[in-house]
């Protein structure tokens, strides 16, 4: 049986998304600035991928900018904070536990002189609001914490952000940007721009059953981001390039698939990793769930640590089956551990024997029974040569 | 100079040193060099004298030329030459030509890379012509000068040497030499089998075991789904490139973990590791048998490693019969390096995906082992079925050169 739990990593496209896509390339493949027809149709393709995409996230459509995805996304939110700001001041508040899109732009700020402030979070992932007060000072130009942590799917208290945010905003006289990366939480929770007050957010097609290497980035009207990419004019002379048309349309369709089902897929996840939480501490002793149990973690995510295991070759005993999880975040398994798990100071056992499973609307009971079985199996195997190792003696 | 051809002098390394035996690994050498250029059109090579003359059409690139045939294991240097007819006329006309085409081809230099003083190297191979070595240089240094204005002698830090060679019939000017790797030609030593980990060291054994003109076939062991796919695929892109080298490689992929187990279940722990290396070798051994493999290569090192320590090589050797080349034995790390860097593995070796050796990694390995004590513990297992259910289960790839 195929079951793909890495729904963080990316997700299986919608067979409709893939179908509109080859309508897009092999007949309506005009360019959108044409003045032709074929021109027209793009251009309407694309106005109404933008009023999808808006819509799935209660923003306006000239709000919406289309980017290569989360990447794009968030660098162009954080360097274009710092274009902005900087001679305001030179502060940037983020978080300890962010995707490397966001910490890697922090990180070259640094070097151009920012001052980044990395906030701590609890052993759920929460970032610290003491602190986050504490660090408000009048120099802040860019607050930029992520909606759902991709590895342990911790929600971040953005609306909280956001009050303090305007509190410093009143106190001070100036003006914060708050951004969030919501590349996690897309069709899989809220986006409730305004109550959270972020004047940025960036959100990815491809998790949400769309194509790859495109995103969108939300800008609040009226905040004026400086442009990273010159050209043509395209995007309101935001982001130049001819547009990626095909994706550009199926990230249309799938936002407004992922907009329609919300509500029940949220109720559907939660079943789900319900019955894959219950099935793995029933069957197996010695597990350590490190994704926040409450409401506060998203449906789709749950991390777990199993004892006694390396979360690697676990992943490559489900393989074998068919079954796909992950450890740490993709995007960071090319690198030495998860600073995600480091900084909830999670002890290095427990990092190395963490599995994370994220699920999709294409997930079934069956499926997740299948997997809590072989798991299990994978589990105890490995237990039992690990327990073998170094008994022996002469 | 007759027709718009490239000609290259390819001079043989220590093949020039064979005795009786020389003609056969000259004709093996002008096989691997016609093999590399076999992608090309119109290439001529010819075995004459003891040298080897490459001709291609004009329009080859010198670059791709030089890049292949200095890949050829036995090639000592090439050289890129204009090769002047001297069949007919007597010797003041023949050296008025020669002068010519140096004249023609200085100007070239001086134009290109700016070069503003030279010196002439001449050799005279055909005994016959009537001007001795020291002589031809002095005549057609001459001539240079008074065609290229700009130009200076200086015998001790000239900007460019210029060689002129002056054979039976043709002579040649050229300028650069550019090392080959030497060795002797693919071929000219049997087949070897590698136990290629993945690591930097045994990429290098191979290649320096192809060098002396061993062909290689490769054994790789893995411990899935202890270790990674993408182990695997790095050793196979190890194998690619090596392949450029050694020619044609295949790759016999065993998993080990199924023994592992057993050693772990059965065997004291810190043996595990010199126990698994003589499995390895065993196995090795199996498959070179079977595959027409004289010997085992390894990339071991004295030292380098618990399991490479002088007492554990010892217990490992002693797992086969076949003799096992160890070419960096005696090496040091850095030295190995190098040689990975000029071969072109080293950036692939050291992508951190985990080898089956790091697997059941004990904690305070036996750097000393005994054999009896370890001939001993290998009595607890079923050797025999072991082997036969990992060569049954094994996996083989053919590795093609890339052109």
């Amino acid at each position: 049986m195929f079951v793909y739990l890495d729904n963080s990593s990316t997700t299986r496209q919608h067979d409709c998304v893939t179908d509109l896509m080859v309508k897009m390339m092999r007949e309506d493949f005009g360019n959108p600035s044409s003045l032709h027809r074929m021109g027209v149709t793009a251009e309407k393709a694309l106005k109404s991928a933008r009023k999808q995409t808006a819509l799935s996230l209660g923003v306006g459509e000239n709000e919406i900018y289309f980017t290569s995805g989360g990447t794009e996304g968030d660098n162009t939110a954080v360097f274009g904070a710092w274009e902005a700001g900087k001679r305001a001041g030179k502060k940037i508040l983020t978080s300890a536990v962010e995707h490397p899109a966001v910490l890697e732009a922090c990180r070259r700020l640094e070097r151009l002189g920012a001052q980044v402030v990395y906030l701590g979070v609890d052993r759920e992932g929460r970032i610290d609001l003491q602190q986050l007060k504490d660090e408000l000072t009048e120099d802040v130009i860019l607050i930029t914490v992520m909606h759902v942590n991709n590895e342990l799917g911790t929600v971040q208290p953005l609306e909280e952000i956001g009050k303090l945010k305007r509190e410093a905003e009143k106190r001070w006289g100036t003006r914060i940007l708050f951004h969030t990366d919501a590349v996690q939480s897309y069709g899989k929770g809220p986006v409730e721009t305004d109550r959270w007050g972020v004047d940025m957010l960036s959100v990815s097609g491809h998790k949400i059953h769309g194509p790859k290497g495109i995103g969108a980035l939300y800008i609040r009207s009226g905040v004026h981001m400086p442009s990273l990419v010159w050209g043509g004019g395209q995007e309101k002379g935001f982001r130049s390039g001819t547009e990626n048309m095909p994706a550009i349309a199926g990230l249309g369709l799938a936002a407004e698939i992922t907009a329609e089902g919300r509500e029940e897929r949220i109720a559907r996840l939660r079943e789900l990793k319900a019955r894959l939480l219950s099935g793995i501490e029933d069957s197996l002793p010695d597990v350590r769930v490190n994704s926040p149990l409450g409401e506060d973690c998203s449906p789709s995510i749950l991390n777990v640590s199993f004892s006694g295991c390396r979360g690697e070759v676990l992943l490559h005993m489900l393989e074998q089956k068919d079954i796909y999880v992950s450890t740490g975040s993709a995007c960071s398994s090319h690198k030495k551990g998860s600073h995600v798990l480091s900084a909830v100071r999670l002890p290095d056992e427990a990092i190395e024997g963490a599995v994370r499973f994220s699920l999709s609307e294409y997930n079934t009971e069956e499926q997740i029974d299948f997997a809590v079985k072989e798991l299990a199996a994978a589990v105890e195997s490995q237990r039992k040569l690990r327990s073998a190792f170094g008994k022996k003696k002469r | 100079m007759t027709e718009e051809r490239n000609t290259y002098i390819v001079r043989c390394g220590e093949v020039a040193l064979k005795g009786q035996n020389k003609p056969y690994f000259e004709r093996m050498l002008v096989e691997r060099i016609k093999k590399v250029l076999k992608k090309f059109e119109g290439i001529e090579v010819k075995r004459v004298e003891g040298l080897i003359f490459v001709k291609t059409p004009a329009d080859l690139s010198k670059d791709l030329v030089l890049k292949n045939v200095g890949r050829v294991f036995g090639v000592d240097s090439i050289s890129p030459a204009v090769e002047i007819d001297i069949s007919e006329g007597d010797a003041e006309a023949i050296l008025d030509r020669i002068g010519r085409a140096a004249v023609e081809y200085m100007q070239k230099l001086i134009e290109e890379k700016g070069v503003k003083t030279f010196k002439i190297d001449a050799k005279r191979a055909n005994k016959q012509f009537p001007v001795e070595s020291p002589q031809i240089g002095r005549i057609i240094g001459a001539k240079v000068l008074i065609g290229c204005k700009v130009l200076s002698v200086d015998v001790h830090h000239p900007d460019c040497v210029l060689f002129v060679s002056v054979r039976r019939g043709l002579a040649y000017v050229y300028e650069q030499k550019v090392a080959g790797f030497g060795g002797l030609p693919l071929g000219t030593n049997g087949k070897g089998l590698v136990l290629l980990s993945g690591g930097i060291d045994s990429p290098v054994a191979a290649f320096m075991m192809a060098k002396r003109g061993m062909w290689i076939d490769a054994v790789h062991f893995h411990s899935y789904p202890y270790t990674s796919d993408r182990a695997w695929e790095k050793v196979q892109d190890l194998a690619k490139i090596v392949s450029q080298y050694c020619g044609r490689i295949r790759i016999h992929s065993i998993n080990l973990l199924p023994i592992q187990e057993e050693i772990v279940r059965n065997c004291p722990e810190e043996e595990t590791t010199i126990l698994v290396r003589r499995f390895m070798m065993k196995i090795a051994e199996r498959v070179a048998k079977e595959t027409d493999c004289l010997m085992l290569i390894t990339g071991e090192n004295l030292g380098q490693v618990a399991s490479q320590t002088a007492e554990a090589l010892v217990v490992t050797d002693a797992a086969v019969q076949m003799p096992v080349m160890r070419p960096l034995i005696a090496m040091d790390k850095v030295d190995i390096m190098k040689i990975a860097r000029e071969i072109d593995t080293y950036e692939t070796s050291i992508l951190p995906y985990e080898d089956c050796c790091t697997v059941f990694l004990p904690k305070h390995p036996a750097t000393k082992p005994k054999l009896q004590r370890i001939l001993e513990s290998e009595s607890r297992l079923d050797c025999e079925t072991l082997i036969g259910a990992a060569l049954e289960n094994r996996e083989t790839v053919t590795i093609y050169p890339e052109d």
